[in-house]
């Protein structure tokens, strides 16, 4: 049998690592983010302004949890493809109950747009 | 009320019906077990299930006062008015369900925060009020599929299934309204 190609999108969790990032895709994917995240505003997560180079559980005034803020991570490409893969299992014991991004260029793409976005306007204002 | 708490399908419906004067919830149907049941079943996960229900809590919160902020914007006319107010309703239904759902399991329910950082600046349409909407419950969609393979009894599974249904519907109708395809594709993620 056949399986339709979506479906297997869907369900297949692709190994492997991912080709070129297109940051404009992963600003289609941060939509999956939206219900927490937003980039200059603290929200259910914390803004994500900043966020590459920056140390985990790190924005002052937001309530981390203490695993966060003793995870010792520093997000870059490598930490951020790792967490956002399973964000349950590199940070036990972390408030974002989400069961992550399964594809590896989903995850590339969107950290390509993270990576972007901290030069965008938004993140300019102080 | 919380998802965990009713004995029997009549009380359930009695004490639903005295509250809201709705129909019984699909997510309170579900899950009718009883106490026992639900201690016996959540041995384990419970401190990861009350993370799980306190962040989509959370999230239900700011929901509810950006429909609020929408609703008091003067941007919003009729019959769109009435479709924030009724969204916001069960944003607020699937709220105290959650909060109590973690009291049940004894957790302590985060409550709303006394201000949010919302981008009103940009808000300056009744265009732009639908979109902001719609954002939020696309991305609450995202968020509870993300969540339910999570939960350590499936009830709770069950039961957020059940909320993200509802988002989902909201987003469509946002959607529509705004001009859009309602229903962009067949799969959520
Ligand atoms: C259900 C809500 C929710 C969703 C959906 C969500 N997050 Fe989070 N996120 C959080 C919370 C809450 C925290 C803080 C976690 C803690 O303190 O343990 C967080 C933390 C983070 C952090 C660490 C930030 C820091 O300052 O250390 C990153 C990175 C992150 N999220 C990225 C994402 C991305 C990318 C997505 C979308 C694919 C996403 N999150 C989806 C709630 C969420």
């Amino acid at each position: 049998m056949r399986l339709a190609a979506p479906l297997a999108a869907a369900f297949i969790v692709l190994a492997g690592s991912a080709q070129g990032a297109d940051a404009s895709r992963g600003e289609q994917l941060y939509s999956r983010c939206a219900a927490c995240h937003a980039l200059a505003a603290d929200r259910v997560g914390p803004r994500h302004c900043g966020l590459l180079g920056r140390r985990a559980g790190s924005v002052p005034g937001f309530f981390y949890t203490d695993e966060m803020k003793s995870s010792k991570l520093v997000w870059d490409e490598k930490t951020l493809d790792r967490f956002l893969a399973k964000p349950m299992a590199v940070v036990p014991g972390t408030s974002m109950t989400y069961d992550g991004v399964p594809t590896a260029q989903d995850r590339a793409d969107l950290i390509a747009y993270l990576r972007k976005a901290g030069s965008a306007p938004e993140c300019q204002r102080p | 009320m919380s998802f965990l708490t009713l004995a029997t399908p009549a009380a359930a419906r009695r004490l639903f019906l005295g509250q809201s004067g709705l129909m019984l919830s699909g997510a309170a149907i579900a899950l009718l077990a009883g106490d026992d049941a639900l201690a016996a079943k959540t041995q384990g996960g419970t401190a990861t299930d009350i993370r799980i229900l306190n962040t989509a809590l959370g999230a239900e919160l700011e929901a509810i006062a950006a429909y609020q902020l929408g609703a008091e914007s003067k941007l919003l006319q009729k019959p769109m008015l009435d479709l924030a107010v009724t969204f916001q309703g069960h944003h607020k239904e699937h709220a105290d369900v959650l909060a109590s759902t973690v009291r049940k399991l004894g957790g302590k329910p985060v409550v709303a925060k006394a201000k949010y950082d919302f981008p009103v600046g940009q808000l300056t349409s009744q265009a732009d009020v639908l979109q902001f909407a719609a954002k939020l419950e696309q991305g609450a969609v995202s968020a509870y599929l993300g969540a339910v393979p999570l939960f350590g009894n499936r009830d709770l599974a069950k039961a957020a299934a059940s909320i993200l249904g509802d988002e989902a519907m909201h987003w469509a109708v946002l959607r529509q309204a705004l001009g859009e395809v309602p229903v962009p594709s067949a799969f959520m993620a």
